[in-house]
């Protein structure tokens, strides 16, 4: 079935909403139909932030989901609230580096990434939005690295002297999602 | 042209630029501030002017200011702004000028929610000013359509000398997806027709007004504007029907973002086995009630569902004129109905219908009732009364 429905959580700030627009906009230039539904509401500011992102061969019916197929989350909150609408046969990306709890769902596959601890390593923790989706798309290959990459390379156009961390940063994830995909299947 | 990956909000400010729209008069207010945030850089672009407005009330006195010198505008707003617009929408109909009005609803009622929301159906295609006159109505269900109908309500508008509203909820304007604008560049200025009060040296001079203490004229400008509704309502009903191709037990209406959510419901019970239609009115006014009572008789029930205590219901009972049972089940303040609960109300009402997974050799509709109108049936709240049982 071509269609994956991601759920992208964290905190305003954290890159969530950039995650997804990357991803939407790269499944869009491989003619894929796209819709990209952020959250607005009051809980932004100091709150979760998340963004709903739908890819599929049809046109989207739904954009908005209240049981997605795919979860990232960045932040503890996010987790609480939403790992338990995660559909069964799921899988639920976390943040490690800064959700101390485990994701309580046997019948998904769950992924702890220290995603900030990486994105530190590639040269900025403001990246660890991009391991996050850099793990998201090593372990499920539903669109191809290098789109993303020159995704990263054109969102960063203005400011340049970011993308060499921000790209690094994306393939460190997406090598532990290759990782993952190797010890769980 | 290549597609674009655009938010709402901005595909509509983008597609009233390519429609040649200069002009534009609003005031902020959630979830439509970025329409007027993103025609404030791009009309100065191309040579427009962008003024905020001091509130709804000036921004709809301006828009009547610039139809009325023949020059192409646009307002928007959400739900409380456009009550404020009101008064002025009402002059512009009375007056038979061009404007486009975009409504990105919110919660209700009084200042309500930021969230998305329906709750301004019936305001927009019954109710939305003082007198008689009516907008033209349309209702987008993705980014895309939304461009789309923004760009034909302006060629309405012109066409017909008459307001037209386009009405979105919240998630058309804040959600992204992708677009391809069907013009390239900026369209022709708007003709200035023989209306306009655009200098009259040379000819003789014009007067917009609406105030006509004559009852004979008054009288005349009412059925002038009858006329030119009736001939709308002839030309310009749009809509469509999902999954009505082949035979189906339940006919589901919805419109707008509603529809997206039930075409998912809808292909999830197919798979299922259950047959289910649905029918989306694209001009909410004027409404396709030919149509929609067509593809009512091909049901064997009829299930209505809004993010608004059912609004459009009635509509579909007009259509349907007790010809069919009709469910309704609503969702307000901005919670909205996603798919997994939208499907429960549809097997619901298929339960109802005494319809089943479908095998071979299941029966069709039911002939026997058609011509003989059952009793009409107030539509069911079932929905919302569980709710204010909880409060």
């Amino acid at each position: 079935m071509a269609l994956h429905e991601i759920l992208m959580a964290g905190f305003g700030g954290q890159g969530m909403l950039l995650s997804g627009k990357l991803l939407a906009y790269a499944a869009m230039t491989q003619g894929r139909e796209v819709s990209w539904l952020p959250s607005y509401g009051p809980e932004m500011r100091g709150g979760t932030a998340n963004v709903t992102v739908c890819l599929s061969d049809k046109p989207v019916g739904s954009p908005y989901i209240s049981s997605p197929r795919i979860l990232l989350v960045m932040n503890q909150p996010s987790l609480e609230r939403f790992v338990p609408k995660v559909r069964s046969g799921g899988l639920i990306i976390v943040n490690s580096s800064l959700v101390p709890i485990k994701a309580d769902r046997d019948d998904c596959t769950v992924i702890y990434v220290a995603a900030n601890d990486l994105a530190r390593t590639a040269g900025t923790v403001r990246a660890a939005n991009l391991v996050m989706l850099g793990t998201l798309v090593g372990f499920s290959k539903i669109i191809d690295r290098e789109t993303i990459i020159k995704m990263i390379k054109k969102e960063f156009k203005a400011k340049a002297k970011f993308i060499p961390a921000n790209v690094a940063a994306f393939k460190s994830g997406y090598q532990e999602g290759t990782r993952a995909r190797g010890g769980s299947r | 042209m290549a597609k674009v990956l655009m938010k709402g909000n901005e595909a509509i400010g983008e597609a009233a630029i390519r429609a040649g729209c200069v002009h534009f008069f609003g005031y902020p207010i959630t979830p439509q501030s970025e329409v007027p945030e993103y025609l404030s850089k791009r009309l100065p672009e191309v040579g427009g002017k962008y003024v905020q407005a001091e509130s709804e009330v000036a921004a709809s006195n301006m828009i009547y200011g610039s139809a009325g010198v023949g020059i192409r505008v646009l307002t928007t707003s959400s739900s409380p702004g456009i009550s404020l617009m009101a008064e002025g929408l009402s002059y512009i109909a009375a007056c038979s000028l061009p404007v486009v009005v975009v409504n990105i609803m919110r919660a209700g009622p009084g200042l309500g929610g930021i969230l998305p929301a329906q709750g301004d159906y019936l305001q927009a295609v019954k109710g939305t000013g003082h007198g008689d006159f009516q907008l033209v109505v349309l209702a987008p269900a993705s980014v895309q359509e939304a461009v789309n109908l923004v760009i034909l309500a302006f060629e309405l508008a012109e066409k017909y000398l008459t307001p037209v509203m386009v009405i979105g909820d919240g998630m058309i304007g804040q959600m992204m997806e992708p677009v391809e604008f069907p013009i390239e560049g900026v369209g022709p200025p708007l003709d200035p027709g023989d209306w306009a009060l655009n200098g009259a040296r040379g000819r003789d001079k014009r007067i917009i007004n609406s105030l006509h203490l004559d009852p004979e004229y008054c009288n005349k400008i009412n059925m002038d504007l009858k006329a030119k509704y009736d001939r709308i309502k002839k030309n310009e009903q749009r809509w469509e029907l999902y999954n009505c191709e082949k035979p189906y037990d339940l006919l589901v209406c919805a419109f707008g973002m509603m529809s997206r959510i039930c075409k998912t419901a809808i292909d999830e019970l197919a798979q299922a086995g259950y047959r289910v239609g649905l029918f989306r009115p694209i001009s909410v006014w004027p409404f396709p009630y030919a149509t929609c009572k067509q593809a009512m008789q091909k049901a064997k029930r009829v299930l209505v569902l809004e993010m608004n205590m059912g609004q459009m219901v009635e509509d579909i009972q007009l259509a349907g004129q007790g010809t069919r049972e009709i469910d309704f089940f609503g969702t307000a303040g901005g919670k909205v109905f996603s798919p997994d609960e939208s499907k429960e109300k549809m097997l619901y009402s298929l339960k109802q219908a005494g319809a089943g997974k479908s095998r071979a050799g299941v029966s069709q509709p039911s002939s026997k009732s058609e011509g003989k109108p059952k009793k009409k049936k107030a539509a069911k709240t079932a929905g919302p009364a569980k709710k204010r049982k909880a409060r």
